[in-house]
């Protein structure tokens, strides 16, 4: 058939279709990222979660989700304090080692009952070797935890039949422990110790936490994950303080991309964002006025010494290479939520550990500090003839390259014989080189999975292994922490802890370096969000201010 | 043609293997492994990690075992993709197929969008060839072609997402498709296609219109738009054809920095993810994915050639 068209219309056809394609586009709402009448509310969570099972979870971001499907034994409340949860009320023995829990009467999302013997078996499951928990550790102040989970070379695992925990009855739950632990209540709120629908996970194994599969006791229940898209969570009815919850839905996005994040809250298709970039912070306070928080965080960054080789197995270049840095500039300049320098490893604000230690020389200014620097190379043996040169290892994501680049040009500074070699890969070659030790001094940072400065510390147990960056191996801070773990008194823990701290900060296996807060972008109108040191939020404390 | 077809499906198996072989060693040659972790597993759950994907085998074996399969089951010949290595609930298949219709959905309308505009205005310019209107497209050819969407993608976002509030900026409308939502990362996307497609067009079509048929096509009388539309233009798009076979495969298989800036939930993004955590299975998954659309495009460019173009077919 021929076609009755002229070059004319061929030519205005082809220009007109950009027109056309703009007529479909406003069929569509927009998704209002803090829904009032919907009570819907869109959240920037950090990054995408690996899993949503809590005996697999490892990340802060994957927490954010779990933490509002499941309750344990305890959980928080809006200050992230730990108050009871499933478990209504606790007694302790008078020797401190067993715990016997009280549960109230509570369903899963399904109707079956949640009660004790779910937190037995879920507790027997995550230490199980063949679930392959990563964060399973948490658990081993529980008696036979760690034998039944990673048994020392040699010996073989006991069965997680051994578990020191009990069901007494429905209700009834005891926890024997290794060790006196008084944060019990602290860790028992952490998803390592949620429990799990073992109706469920009878049937179907592991794959109760897939949408079909999954029940819940907490105040929201899993709808849809799209993988590296969104996560879907709805209102659950069935949960045991519901009509107090007033959200329906929440809506999860992995938003690497923490330019994009802001950017999510900036076009109003999200009403929480869960970090927004530091150096951005005035222009955001500006554009969304009452949307930034921000706190202190359980977070330091710092860096490690390879002690295992030159120059760093000599203490007075760890120390001179540590005094010559200006973390005070960092603080400062580079991250601009005022962010605190770190003259001390333990972040300001953990639980129950009022700490004064500091840097022996952490009130001296910087060119004093320089120069005492340099004195105590020379002291070393370095000097003009034998130059002092290491490579400065770190991940080259959000503000660590700009950390570097200030901490090279201070340590170039102390004298003209110091070098240092910049070297910036991707994190987990970062992580890869830092454990099998092939580099000399590598940036990092730790991020406290629980309120205790314990959490820290162990870090550098020499039983810590490979994590254990810098190579520390002192006896007398593996005593003291050991002492620590079966201390009773509060106070005396906290002397205790307190005194491996100040030794680690003597001898200098690592340079602290900046403690960085939490940075949240909270719709002005959602009330019951409480900025916190655990930077935990649950959605069930949120309402909405009219 | 069939004959043709079934022979080039043949051939495809072999260079699928030898793409698996490539890629897998590739990836074993990257530092760090999928459980190179900031916190570090304790020892026995880590053996228990390396030997569950087994890790802990030699390289060949380890090949072997993504190909064939083990005891157990499993194997790329029965169709199995494997468990992810780093997301611990779901399978490669799994999340293939949550983000494959985002990314095919995105592919085929941003080339869909490139043929109809690219190919208007590569005729419009070679109609009109050293005019003005010529100029202003390869001008915006060029610039299409600069422009990445790297740079593209947050101006219009910024533009008619948030300034204007024209379109809706990111996502998909939540967890369902929304069409306004695709707009933007269509047209960013297909904003270099277009170039291509616009300077291919212009070019085949500027000889077609001097080749002998459309002399004697206009011999024979017929009406201006006949002789463009029936004669010119399927000699015309036979360069565009072959192009288009195999870009189609690129943009279908997901485009990294598009699903990055709007948010989308493809498998360009998931390839990347998977390749920065070591997702060693996920990886391959994807990679197969692509060749198999590579594969599967030229052969589909070609039987179009044939179609299109008498001369072919004798061949």
């Amino acid at each position: 058939m021929p076609i009755s068209t002229n070059r004319r219309t061929l030519l205005t056809g082809a220009a007109g279709l950009g027109a056309a394609a703009s007529l479909g586009a406003c069929a569509n709402a927009r998704v209002v990222g803090f829904d009032k009448s919907r009570k819907s509310l869109d959240i920037a969570n950090s990054s995408e979660p690996l899993s949503l099972d809590p005996h697999k979870a490892t990340g802060s971001w994957e927490n954010n989700i779990i933490g509002n499907m499941f309750i344990g034994l305890t959980t928080e409340d809006a200050n992230s304090e730990p108050i009871p949860g499933m478990a209504e009320r606790w007694e302790v023995s008078e020797d401190l080692l067993t715990w016997t829990f009280y549960l109230r009467r509570a369903s899963w999302s399904d109707g079956e009952a949640c009660d004790a013997h779910d937190f037995a078996f879920a507790m027997r499951r995550i230490l199980s070797p063949e679930t392959l928990s990563q964060y399973a550790s948490f658990l081993y102040p529980i008696k036979n935890a760690e034998l039944i989970h990673n048994p020392p070379e040699g010996t073989t695992a006991l069965s997680p039949d051994e578990l020191g925990v009990t069901a007494i009855d429905d209700l009834t739950l005891e926890i024997r422990l290794e060790h006196p632990a008084p944060y019990l209540p602290q860790l028992l709120k952490h998803y390592t110790a949620y429990p799990i629908p073992k109706h469920v996970y009878e049937r179907v194994g592991d794959e109760w936490v897939k949408p079909a599969n999954i029940q819940v006791n907490g105040p929201y229940k899993l709808t849809r994950w799209w993988s590296n898209y969104i996560i879907h969570l709805e209102k659950n009815p069935r949960f045991y303080d519901t009509e107090n919850v007033e959200l329906e839905h929440l809506y999860f996005y992995p938003q690497n991309d923490v330019q994009a994040a802001a950017r999510r809250v900036l076009s109003g298709e999200a009403g929480w964002a869960t970090r927004f970039p530091s150096n951005q912070v005035e222009v955001l306070r500006r554009d969304l006025p009452g949307y930034v928080r921000v706190s202190p965080y359980l977070t330091v960054n710092y860096f490690s010494f390879n002690m295992t080789r030159p120059p760093f197995n000599d203490a007075r270049v760890r120390q001179a290479i540590s005094m010559a840095y200006d973390r005070d500039f960092v603080a400062s300049q580079i991250y601009r939520t005022g962010e605190q320098p770190a003259y001390k490893f333990i972040p300001p604000g953990v639980y129950n550990y009022a700490t004064t230690a500091r840097y022996p020389w952490a009130g001296q200014p910087l060119e004093e500090r320089k120069r005492e620097a340099e004195r105590l190379l020379r002291e070393a043996g370095y000097g003009p003839n034998n130059p002092l040169r290491f490579a400065f290892s770190h991940r080259n994501t959000s503000d660590n390259p700009r950390v570097a680049v200030v901490a090279q040009n201070d340590w170039n500074a102390i004298a003209p014989w110091v070098t240092v070699e910049l070297r910036g890969v991707e994190n987990q070659v970062h992580y890869a080189n830092l454990r099998a030790k092939n580099f000399d001094c590598g940036d990092g940072g730790w991020i406290g999975d629980y309120n205790d400065a314990k959490n820290f510390l162990y870090l550098f147990e020499s039983r810590t292994g490979a994590q254990n960056y810098p190579g520390y191996n002192n006896p007398i801070y593996d005593q003291l922490i050991r002492d620590s773990d079966v201390e009773r008194d509060d106070a005396r823990r906290a002397q205790l802890m307190l005194q491996a701290e100040e030794l680690l900060l003597r001898e200098a296996p690592i340079c602290c370096s900046v403690f960085i807060n939490s940075t949240n972008l909270v719709h002005p109108d959602i009330s019951g969000y409480e900025d916190n040191i655990e930077d935990i939020h649950r959605a069930r404390w949120f309402g909405i201010r009219a | 043609m069939l004959a043709l077809a079934v022979r080039r499906i043949l051939v495809a198996i072999p260079t699928l293997l030898a793409i698996v072989a490539a890629a897998f060693l590739l990836m074993k040659a990257a530092p760090g492994g999928p459980f190179t972790l900031e916190r570090q597993l304790p020892p026995e759950i880590e053996q228990r990690m390396q030997a569950k994907f087994g890790l802990d085998l030699p390289v060949g074996e380890q090949l072997a075992r993504y190909i064939f399969g083990s005891d157990e089951g499993g194997g790329l010949i029965r169709g199995d993709f494997g468990p992810s290595m780093t997301y611990k609930d779901k399978n490669v298949i799994e999340i293939i197929a949550e983000g494959a219709p985002t990314s095919a959905l995105l592919g085929l309308g941003a080339m869909a969008l490139a043929l109809l505009v690219g190919g208007g205005l590569g005729v419009m310019a070679a109609l009109r060839q050293n005019k003005i209107q010529d100029y202003a497209v390869m001008a915006l050819a060029i610039a299409g072609v600069c422009l990445p969407p790297l740079v593209v993608g947050p101006v219009m976002q910024l533009l008619f997402g948030v300034q204007l509030g024209w379109f809706p900026s990111q996502g998909l409308y939540r967890d369902e498709f929304g069409l306004a939502y695709l707009i933007l990362p269509i047209v960013t996307l297909s904003l270099p296609l277009i170039a291509i497609v616009s300077r291919l067009m212009r070019a085949s079509m500027i000889e077609a219109m001097r080749s002998n048929a459309i002399r004697t096509a206009r011999a024979k009388g017929l009406p201006e738009a006949q002789v463009i539309w029936r004669h010119a233009l399927p000699i015309a798009i036979l360069p565009v054809v072959s192009y288009v076979g195999p870009a189609l495969a690129g943009v279908m298989a997901g485009s990294f920095v598009i699903e990055t800036v709007y948010q989308l939930p493809g498998i360009g993004k998931q390839f990347v993810y998977a390749a920065q955590q070591r997702d060693y299975t996920l990886v391959m998954g994807v990679v197969l994915i692509y060749s198999f659309l590579i594969i599967l495009m030229n052969l589909a460019a070609d039987l179009m050639y044939r179609v299109l173009d008498p001369r072919t077919r004798t061949a």
